[in-house]
């Protein structure tokens, strides 16, 4: 995807904290101070930097290092698709850490 | 940390004009929940087909005030939510809400400062949260906030902000107007730019936490500049809003 001009895909462009509603539905977390590993450059960050792309059926969530595709998330109306292909692994702190 | 959110029904307790485009929504909640500065709430509209919209909506109000929470949303030409918001909800309506949401974009004074804030538009809205709530508790972390908007009736919260600015407590403003200035405004007149950013950080220091908020631009715009002012990237955390939000 060619992010390097202003085009339409850009302007709509949200961060990580736009996905945290749908991201505690299925974690039953607040998932955006929790760090995830990008799968094909390795940067590791809190979900919230993330870039999210929304104007779409589904979500996107991008890595702000090398713009790869981390996880995609698709609601139905009886069903929620999650796609994490491009994450290595989530980093879950536990509640008693804060 | 709470788990799982629920929807519950809010009921509209007062609504606030702010400017020509912004409302404040003043919600009570039958399950209100502290939030934490920064954080938002998810309003969830549904028609009687089912069909349902679905936006956040940043908390403007301080977490010390208890079992309700200002939502202060603009009107978006076309927006489902926003529109509905601003031109059919009246006190005494019922909407759907759940939250609080969010852990990324949150300050609170025992995380310390000092602290730098940088708007544009409705951006300002967490950052007035983080601001109120430090006001709440006495907090006198040293507080600069950039604010950028377009012309002088688009400032939101200007009033509430010069008394806390005025008032001892170590906050400092300063706007920025990017199309239209009030008359003999010897102020920032332009987008925000490295040199704007150096003069409002710099006496801050190397250990300010920044956050930034607004469209999507400008937030990258401020935060490759912030990185230039050598901050680095764990001080700078940003939110950008968009037109719309998830569906």
């Amino acid at each position: 995807m060619d992010m390097t001009q202003t085009d339409i895909n850009r302007s709509f462009m949200l961060d990580g904290n736009a996905a945290a509603g749908i991201l505690n539905e299925i974690f039953a977390l607040e998932m955006t101070s929790n760090s995830i590993e990008c799968a094909h450059c390795g940067r590791e960050g809190e979900m919230g930097t993330l870039l999210a792309f929304t104007q779409a059926p589904g979500v996107v969530l991008r890595c702000p290092g090398c713009e790869n595709i981390i996880m995609r998330i698709v609601q139905l109306p009886d069903a929620i698709y999650l796609d994490l292909r491009g994450a290595v692994y989530l980093r879950l702190k536990r509640a008693s850490a804060g | 940390m709470r788990g799982l959110l629920e929807w519950q029904i809010a009921t509209v307790k007062s609504i606030q004009q702010e400017t020509p485009k912004a409302k404040t929504f003043t919600l009570v909640l039958p399950n209100w929940f502290q939030h934490k500065p920064g954080q938002h709430y998810d309003v969830r509209l549904t028609a009687s087909d089912g069909y349902q919209a679905q936006r956040s909506y940043s908390i403007a109000s301080e977490p010390e005030r208890r079992g309700e929470i200002d939502l202060t949303v603009e009107w978006i030409e076309d927006g489902e939510v926003s529109s509905y918001m601003h031109e059919v909800l009246t006190v005494g309506d019922r909407i759907e809400v759940r939250g609080p949401i969010g852990g990324y974009f949150v300050w609170e004074a025992n995380l310390g400062g000092p602290l730098l804030l940088i708007a544009g538009g409705s951006g300002i809205v967490p950052l007035m949260s983080m601001i109120r709530h430090r006001s709440a508790v006495g907090s006198t972390i040293p507080v600069r906030l950039l604010y950028s908007s377009r012309t002088p009736e688009d400032v939101i919260y200007y009033d509430e902000l010069m008394k806390l600015q005025n008032s001892k407590g170590r906050l400092e403003i300063f706007h920025t107007f990017t199309r239209q200035t009030p008359p003999g405004w010897t102020g920032y007149s332009r987008r925000i730019d490295s040199q704007m950013l150096a003069e409002v950080a710099g006496p801050l220091g190397s250990k300010a936490q920044a956050y930034v908020c607004g469209p999507t631009l400008l937030v990258e715009a401020v935060a490759n500049g912030l990185l230039q002012q050598g901050l680095a990237p764990n001080q700078i955390r940003t939110e950008r809003f968009g037109p719309t939000a998830i569906s």
